[in-house]
Formats: structure tokens, sequence, C-alpha cells
């Protein structure tokens, strides 16, 4: 899985209130979710960002509220993937849960300039910064975790293998090859 | 090589004589909670696959709390979605109206959770649960979904850091200022990703409702979950609320802690978290004087009957700031009765409170209370991230129900112990 796009550039400790706030949590049209998505951070964020386009932040990033929509937000807002220092728990499991990639990187802050163009390979553990034209490595995702992100999410990979043998079995069978 | 409490629940729930930390796993729920916000926006994924069957209906709790009384049409609507669908599904344990309240308070009042369990919530506090010695932790509400479904989920079982607390605590000092203090020291990110075992013989000394308290703002300081030891306590407050008994595992000499720290309770003070991170945190000392426009006392967090009785032990004979709205929401509607009883709500409403019913609307900013560019509200609730209980310039400091009472009472950030 390859994604191509700018990057934005977000600070550390970004929480989920900041990425959608509660009072937009009685919605869950995804197109008004993404029009306020980081609002608080400046109006109308979510204009600037083209689809395809790659978010850099610091440390625990989503973290607080378990709330979905912040996933659902950034998604919709145009986002195809997430490099952060850290993430805060939940965050990681929702947006990976909804398809949207979320990869550690250390110092990622430092190693790009807002508007850089970035390439990330998913599967080789690699991103490359085509403006400073640098290669920087991050652990590969656990195979549990490509796997759904190329079903498009949980629930499609639920529907695709035997809802029986989810998880047990099959993560058995992935975690020994 | 021993295991700790989360391993061992996690193991049992696995069907594996052991794990270790970073093993993937899949086990099997006793507890899948949602809420009107998580559970609605569940409900539409499921719709999405076509609402497969429910392998684990027995197992789901539905609590409408969020956004209710319901705020508005749309709210409203969500509401009536969850009713029909748990009636559909045959949903017992389903709360709304006055049989409703914060999910985190009413599910140990309730009894519905034992040692041992291990439950998985649409709510990032469903970490409360393990003061009572279960394996508890948040998600999202595509793992909420697949968990109805399958009964089951995944996770990757966490590292531990264990915090043992000793010494006696000072007076006004209670469960809330620790953990105000414990995330100050350690950070928000200080346990990402893994478990907090708070340990030690101060912890042993508390009553239940401060064990809820500190656990609940684990996942303020990364955790997947925090968790301590269940002991006589917990037996006792269980006695006669639950049939179910419950396995009462303790962690073995030999278990693996990627941390240890020891914190002397002796020196903490009643804390303040300046906005905007639950990690700020500070003396009251040092917090003093600032001003404020509103006061929270309720939440998951501290809206049990004991915060209440130390908050009317505060106002009682006296009156809110003038300048200052003071709002109290006892957590459920037994808390409530309990207050009526005990008088509280009398002492409140003389003190010019507003008695609020349960509901998350203020601590999240859903409803109730919302503040207005450049407010400042003093609360007891968990979060005070910018923007968290309104307008994105309004401010939010995290304290115990005794220092938001006497600040109450001054209109400003205010030592209980000098009211006194």
């Amino acid at each position: 899985m390859i994604f191509r796009g700018k990057v934005w550039i977000l600070e550390n400790n970004i929480d989920t209130d900041m990425i959608i706030p509660g009072k937009y949590l009685s919605f869950t049209d995804p197109s008004f979710l993404a029009e306020h998505c980081l609002e608080a951070i400046e109006k109308g964020w979510s204009n600037k960002i083209a689809k395809g386009d790659i978010l850099i932040a610091g440390k625990n990033f989503g973290c607080g509220s378990s709330r979905e929509h912040a996933v659902v937000a950034l998604k919709a807002a145009g986002i195809s993937c997430i490099m952060a220092e850290s993430f805060g728990a939940i965050f990681f499991r929702n947006s990976i849960n909804l398809g949207l990639p979320a990869v550690e990187i250390k110092e990622a802050r430092k190693r790009f300039n807002e508007k850089d163009m970035v390439e990330v390979d998913l599967e080789a553990g690699k991103v490359r910064n085509m403006a400073s034209q640098k290669t920087y490595l991050f652990p590969p995702l656990p195979s549990i975790v490509l796997d759904i992100l190329k079903a498009g999410g949980l629930l499609p990979f639920i529907g695709k293998t035997n809802p029986n043998n989810f998880p047990a079995s099959y993560l058995r069978s992935t975690l020994s090859s | 090589m021993g295991m700790t409490i989360s391993q061992k629940i996690l193991a049992a729930h696995a069907n594996l004589q052991s794990v270790k930390s970073g093993d993937i796993i899949s086990v099997k729920l006793d507890t899948i909670l949602g809420n009107d916000i998580s559970a609605f926006m569940a409900l539409e994924e499921l719709e999405k696959i076509g609402r497969p069957p429910l392998q684990a209906a027995r197992n789901i709790i539905l609590v409408l709390d969020h956004f209710t009384p319901n705020k508005d049409i749309g709210t409203a609507e969500q509401c009536r979605v969850l009713r029909e669908f748990a009636e559909g599904a045959g949903i017992e344990h389903y709360f709304e109206g006055g049989r409703s309240g914060i999910e985190h308070a009413l599910l140990p009042e309730a009894g519905l959770v034992v040692p041992g369990d291990l439950i998985v919530g649409g709510d990032s506090h469903t970490c409360t649960y393990g003061a009572l010695g279960a394996f508890a932790m948040g998600v999202g509400s595509t793992d909420l979904a697949a968990a109805m479904v399958l009964g089951k989920t995944w996770l990757k079982v966490p590292e531990t850091i264990r915090i043992n607390y000793y010494g006696i605590l000072g007076e006004w000092v209670g469960g809330k200022d620790l953990i105000l203090y414990t995330i100050g020291k350690i950070g928000t990110d200080g346990a990402l990703g893994k478990t907090i075992e708070f340990y030690g013989p101060t912890v042993k000394s508390l009553d239940v409702e401060d064990r809820l308290t500190m656990a609940n703002m684990a996942v303020e300081a990364g955790a997947v979950n925090g968790i301590m030891e269940p002991d006589p306590v917990i037996q006792n407050f269980l006695a006669d609320r639950s049939r179910r008994k419950g396995i009462y595992f303790t962690s073995d000499y030999d278990a693996n802690y990627e941390q240890e720290l020891n914190i002397d309770v002796f020196s903490i003070t009643p804390q303040v978290a300046l906005p905007p991170s639950p990690g700020n945190a500070v003396s009251v000392q040092e917090a003093s004087g600032i001003k404020i426009n509103q006061v929270f006392i309720g939440s998951c967090t501290n809206g049990r009957i004991g915060d209440l009785r130390v908050a009317a032990k505060i106002l009682k004979g006296r009156k809110a700031d003038s300048r200052i709205r003071l709002l109290i929401s006892p957590a459920t509607p037994g808390i409530y009765r309990q207050a009526m009883e005990e008088g509280l709500l009398k002492i409140f409403s003389e003190a010019d409170a507003v008695i609020l019913p349960p509901s998350c609307g203020v601590c999240f900013g859903g409803h109730l209370g919302i503040l207005a560019k450049g407010e400042v509200c003093l609360s007891t609730t968990n979060r005070n991230f910018k923007g968290r209980m309104g307008h994105p310039d309004s401010k939010v400091y995290l304290t115990s129900p005794a220092v938001a009472a006497a600040s109450a009472v001054r209109g400003k950030i205010t030592q209980p112990s000098s009211l006194t």
C-alpha cells in the first residue's frame, strides 16, 4: 500500500476534542464532520486539504475521547495517512478500524516541512520525503493491521474472513508466519 | 515468569495458560458497553454490512447518558434508534430516562461489573472499572460494533507500569488529587498504550469511590487500562449488588513490570490541573486566586455520593459567590436519591447551586452549562482540553470536589482549608 501526498504538520498532544469538538458528536455525516475538523486550530482547516494529503503530528496524537468521529472527520477531509511520533491507544485502533493508516515515526515533525511531497510505503516500512530526497524507515505494521487496512477497515475485514474464525484462528495463522 | 492481574484476566479470556506483554490475542468479552454517541455510530456501521446477527446480545449494556435528557431533535432521534434497537435485539441492560445515569457510575452501582471481568466500552473512561479489579478498556464505535457481533475482540497485551502509593493522605486530599498528581508526574503519554497498576497501602486505604476516581483517569496518562487488586473493600461493596461472584486475581510476586514508581502521598496537597492538559497539575496554592465564572461538581470522575458529601460539608450555610454559576450533577438517580435523603440537595439549593440531572453533557461540552468565549470553569471532571466545555477560547481547570466547593464560595480558586 503506497500513499503519496503533501504533508500538513501538527503539534504534540492533539486530542480528539480538538479534532472534532463534543458539540458535533450528534452528527455522523462525514462531510459535515470534515467541515469542522480541527477548526479550533484554524477555521476551515479542511478547506486547504487535498484528497490524499498526509498528516504529520507529534507525540500522543488523538489522545483523549474515544470518539470515532475524529477519524471519520480526518478521512472525509481527504487525509490518506497519518504519521506521528506516537498515537493515543484508542485513536490508533479507530484509525486502523476505519482503514486510515496510522504510522509511528520517530521525530516525525523534524523530518518534514509543511507541504513537502512524501511517499509512504506501508508494507516496506519506508517513507520518502520527495522534497529533501531523504528516506526514513519505520517498523512495519503487524500483519493483522495491514490486512485490516487492505480490506478497507475492520468491518469489511470481518466480512471477508469467516466471522467464526475471527479473530483467533486467523490471528494465529497470520502471526505464526 | 509470573503474571500481573491484567495478564491473568486476559489469559483467562483468551483461553490460554499464560500471556506476556506484546502478545496479540483474541479475547472473549464479559461486557460490551455503549452509549448514545458510540453505540449509535456502531449501529450505523453495522447497517453498512447488513446488520449481522449479534452473538453477544446478552453481554451488551446500553446507557443513554451523553446528550440526555435529549438535547435536541437530532439527539432525540439517535436515542429513538437505540431504544428500538434494544427492544428488537432483546438487550436486557438498557438504561434511559430516570433509570439511567452516567455509565461509569451506574455500572458499579448496579453491580454489573465484578473482579476478573473483561470489558470493552465505547467510551474512553471505561477504564474506571479497573478499580474493581476488572480489565476494562475504551474503544471506538467500530470496535464496539465488531464486539457486539462477535462477543470478542483482539488486542496486544500491554506492558504494565506499577505505581506504589504509600503514606497517609493530608486533609482535603483524596483520589482525585492522587491521580492528578500522578498524571502531572508521568505526563499525558507517560503510560501510553500500557496498563497502570495502582498499588500500595494508600490505595488499599481508599474507599471504592476514590479508587474509581483514580482508575477513571488512567486514560488521561495514555493508559489502555488502569487496574487495582480487588480486596475485601470491593467484596463488601459488591456483596449486596451483584449476583456474580467474580474472580479476585492478584499479581504474582515475580510478575514483569516495565516500570515501577513509588509515590509518597504525605506531601501531596489538593491539586489543580491547569488548562489545556490534565497533565498540568499544580498544588492549589499555586493556582489560588484565579478567577472563575463557573464551577461544576459531577461526572464519572467525581459525581458520586462521597463527592457530594464533601461538597455539602463545605457549602453548608454558605452561598456560591454571586459572580459565579455553581452546577452540581449527581451521577446517577441512585446518588440523586441518596443526596436528597441526606439533605445534600437542600444544602446545594440554598447555596444557589443549579442541580442538574445525571448526564455527561457538561463535561464534554455537549449540552448543559456550556462556556462562553473567555469564560473559566473549575471542574471536577477529567479533561481540560482546549474548548472542552464550550467556546474554543474558554478554559477549564480540573480539581477535586473539595477545592471546587470552596472556590465556588469565594468566586476564585481557593484552598478548602482556608474556609474551615
